[in-house]
């Protein structure tokens, strides 16, 4: 079963090519989270069943792959060699699925997607615009292999790369390579990947570590969660590459147990991948020798930083520690440590196969390849986007996402998690990357990027966002622990409409501090929420503050609501649903709404089906 | 000897100096709450904060856990240092409001307002005890529970610890709650804020310069206070 050189990997992969037959019918369906929680579990089974059934067994395969990314219309099933895309699956529409397009060679076309712009159906994966305008380096191959399955990974082409650095390149080439692509960490702070190869490679000391950080907290981000699960193989190839330049003979994954689809699968690939002789002692018939070890993180959102996280693999309370040492120089139990996340690992072995020139020519000046963005909020195309660097927010939002449902105006985007930053729509057409967002007030984050329509209160978001790291911060800082409880405490008092323009000056003062002087990055990029919208919306703070008006209309203190004596039918379907009674009225007169007993709930907005509930 | 240059001073560290105890050999005042020589440094009150390196990439560091490198710019009381220490003493006060420890150091760096709710806890979290604990008494008796707003130092379960032989050291240790402030008590008086004051804080100040209470606890008018010729405190 071992596999002894790169010579028997291509013998190995050329088997299992002959072994398939081309002509075989394949559907597949996404198994990621999201579309489990859309029942595709089921779907895989009734899938099978109805294949068995109509006597299909052997010539028909279903597959479960990882999560292709579009995630708003799951369930997704394609149907190969065709590339027949279906979306929005249910179990019902198996017996059709099988029926026409297996057996019939004919369209569902009720399954197949709408373009949104055109109106037009569109029957293959390749012309889904969604995906059409990406560039799908690593998220491609979600959807083509089993994840539970290191023959699919092989197949495409997998450990080759790992098989070209072992045998062909010394540890500095490959170090060399990753510098020239310019690879940057997909993290957070976009730290060059080779720089901190090399930092790591020449630190003093014979035992090193490195370690994948799969503990994506960020509300609203699953990148490393679909490549995790989808593909875990390329990470781990990307780990043995990187532990080979770098000289380090044990690694982590670091996943936090929240994410029990990924646990799984990464731990099912380490095994497989050791079975083979790709982990292991000599690696590859090499003298390179290399294993790893899965270390389930317990839910805490500062164990994504770095210090924290190797203090959590010691077994320590998850607790940053002030850098320098940096853990190039003294990391788990002290010794050199290299960490980058998922993204920026399964980046490297498409760098190695392809070759730095290859890849440098993707992207921009200083950020190179491409990036994930998980595209969440008031957005049409719910999903992860892989798109390259200095792509505008434009093109992702309206080209790829869709636009903003019910006809709404977009006002800002909220990039890399409570980390960053809200950016304007007018600076729409700002390329994506680094150092542009950085320049704005934003960061790159590990690349959440929530769209937020009109009726979105920006000191609402900053509120929101002071809450979540109120709850993660680790509490061991000052400036962080109680400065983060102080500037939620002044912006809740703003959103309660008991503001003043002296809490806006303290706001910004102490929001500066917190980001100077905390220990960790969790507590310096905590305020960018606040400093960010105080920069670009600042008036919607003065119109909570002055006017005790929430431009949003989302403060509950600041909003009332009342009904248009035009617009109501007197239908009555308001005050049925009124928790408070707070409606009165009769039929052929308008209704009325008493402030003093209104809770602000908003169901009656809800329901009101002539928009006679007015909001202000 | 490492060299190095702090406030405009060249000076040399020893192998393995922090810059906290580079600047304590050389007499500059660096205030510290979290730090013990006995000690491992932990970094937590953010009070020893230093600006380290010049222009744009200048940040601040802790110094306790800062190593002395060859070629450092350190500035111990740059317009940021002491603008982000007034900061965090602010947010002590805030929170242990009744400290004598923090109050004398809102007295010394002339933080006379506090802009957040008082909260009057009894910790701010140093976490000198858990150390004293389990490095000087090998106990290991308290730790840290919980994190973000509800950190709090305990025993674990938050029931008598086995190992605990009740020495006291972490009641020795603690910077926060050993000293409470009594009121104008002139004999003990470390800051005597309130007694050094003419006229009385409340005729200078919007607020109470006294942190005990939301309002003034009244004392210093009452009794009379001690008249000092030159006030140094001025709006």
């Amino acid at each position: 079963m071992r596999i002894k050189n790169g010579e028997d990997l291509s013998k190995l992969r050329k088997s299992i090519m002959q072994k398939r037959d081309k002509n075989r019918r394949l559907i597949t369906v996404c198994g990621g989270t999201g579309c489990r929680a859309y029942g595709c579990e089921d779907l895989i089974a009734a899938l099978k069943n109805e294949v068995e059934k109509s006597g299909l067994k052997g010539k028909v395969e279903v597959k479960a792959t990882g999560c292709p990314g579009f995630c708003e219309r799951g369930n997704l099933v394609v149907i190969y060699p065709e590339g027949i895309f279906y979306q929005r699956v249910k179990t019902e529409d198996v017996p059709d699925i099988i029926k026409e397009t297996i057996v019939g060679k004919k369209i569902v076309d009720r399954l197949l997607f709408v373009d949104q712009v055109t109106g037009q159906k569109v029957t293959y994966e390749k012309d889904v615009p969604f995906y059409k305008k990406q560039t799908r380096l690593l998220l491609g191959n979600n959807g083509i292999v089993d994840p539970t399955d290191i023959e699919d990974y092989i197949v495409i082409g997998g450990y080759s790369a790992l098989a070209k650095a072992l045998s062909t390149m010394k540890p500095e080439k490959v170090i060399e390579e990753v510098k020239k692509a310019g690879l940057r960490g997909r993290g957070g702070a976009g730290f060059p990947a080779g720089l901190k190869w090399e930092i790591t490679r020449k630190a003093k000391g014979t035992q090193k570590y490195v370690v994948c950080n799969a503990d994506e907290g960020d509300p609203g981000a699953f990148m490393d969660r679909s490549l995790l699960e989808g593909n875990p193989h390329s990470i781990l190839e990307g780990l043995t590459i990187g532990a080979y330049a770098i000289g380090a003979s044990n690694g982590f994954v670091y996943v936090r147990n929240e994410y029990p689809l990924a646990v799984q699968n990464v731990t099912l690939a380490v095994e497989q991948a050791r079975e083979r002789g790709l982990l292991g002692e000599k690696i590859l018939g090499t003298d390179f020798s290399f294993d790893v070890e899965i270390v389930r993180g317990a839910g805490a959102f500062v164990c994504g930083e770095e210090t924290a996280l190797m203090a959590s693999i010691e077994g320590a309370r998850g607790v940053p520690k002030q850098r320098p040492p940096f853990p190039s120089d003294r990391g788990i139990w002290g010794k050199p440590t290299n960490i980058n996340n998922v993204e920026t690992w399964a980046n490297v072995p498409i760098i190695i196969e392809k070759g730095a020139d290859w890849y440098s020519k993707i992207g921009t000046k200083g950020s190179k390849g491409t990036k994930i963005f998980a595209l969440v909020g008031k957005i049409n195309n719910t999903g992860l986007v892989e798109v390259p660097m200095g792509t505008t927010i434009s093109e992702t939002v309206y080209g790829i996402g869709g636009g903003i449902p019910n006809g709404k105006q977009l006002k800002a985007i909220q990039i890399g998690g409570p980390s960053g930053g809200c950016i304007p729509k007018t600076f729409i057409d700002v390329p994506i990357d680094y150092d542009e967002l950085k320049k704005l007030g934003g960061m790159m984050g590990s690349g959440g990027m929530v769209v937020m329509d009109e009726d979105t209160c920006m000191v609402d978001v900053a509120k929101y966002f002071l809450e979540f790291l109120l709850e993660e911060s680790c509490g061991k800082c000052t400036t962080c622990r109680d400065g983060i409880e102080r500037m939620l405490e002044i912006v809740t008092r703003i959103t309660d409409g008991n503001g003043t323009m002296k809490d806006l000056d303290t706001l910004s003062e102490l929001a500066e501090v917190v980001r100077d002087a905390s220990m960790c990055g969790l507590g310096q990029t905590s305020p960018n929420p606040v400093l960010s919208t105080l920069r670009h919306f600042r008036d919607e703070y003065v119109a909570h503050i002055k006017d005790k008006k929430c431009p949003g209309r989302v403060c509950k203190a600041l909003i009332t609501y009342s009904i248009e004596k035009d617009k109501c039918t007197s239908c009555g379907a308001c005050k049925k649903r009124c928790p408070q009674g707070a409606i009165s009225g009769e039929k052929g007169k308008p209704y009325k709404i008493d402030p003093s007993k209104c809770i602000r709930c908003n169901v009656c907005y809800e329901t009101c089906k002539f928009g006679a509930i007015k909001k202000e | 000897m490492i060299k190095l240059r702090i406030d405009g001073l060249d000076v040399q560290a020893e192998e393995g100096w922090t810059i906290l105890e580079t600047c304590k050999f050389y007499g500059i005042d660096v205030p510290t709450l979290c730090y013990d020589e006995g000690l491992t440094p932990y970094g937590g009150c953010r009070l020893c904060v230093v600006e380290i390196g010049e222009g744009p990439g200048a940040k601040l560091a802790s110094s306790c856990t800062y190593p002395a490198m060859e070629g450092l710019v350190v500035r111990t009381h740059s317009r940021r240092v002491v603008k982000a220490r007034k900061m965090v003493i602010e947010l002590m006060l805030a929170r242990c409001s009744s400290s004598k420890t923090i109050q004398d150091l809102a007295s010394k760096y002339d933080v006379h307002e506090v802009r957040f709710k008082l909260k009057h806890e009894d910790c701010i979290l140093c976490g000198l005890c858990v150390r004293v604990c389990e490095q000087q008494m090998m106990a290991g008796a308290i730790g840290f529970v919980n994190r973000g707003k509800d950190v709090k130092i305990t025993t674990p379960f938050d029931i008598k610890s086995d190992v605990c032989r009740t020495c006291g050291a972490c009641m020795y240790i603690c910077p926060a709650c050993s000293a409470r402030c009594q009121g104008p008590q002139e004999e003990s008086a470390i800051c005597g804020g309130c007694l050094n004051m003419t006229p009385s804080c409340l005729e200078y100040y919007d607020d109470a310069q006294c942190f005990m209470s939301e309002t003034s606890c009244g004392t210093c008018v009452r009794e009379g206070p001690k008249k000092k010729e030159s006030s140094e405190k001025k709006v």
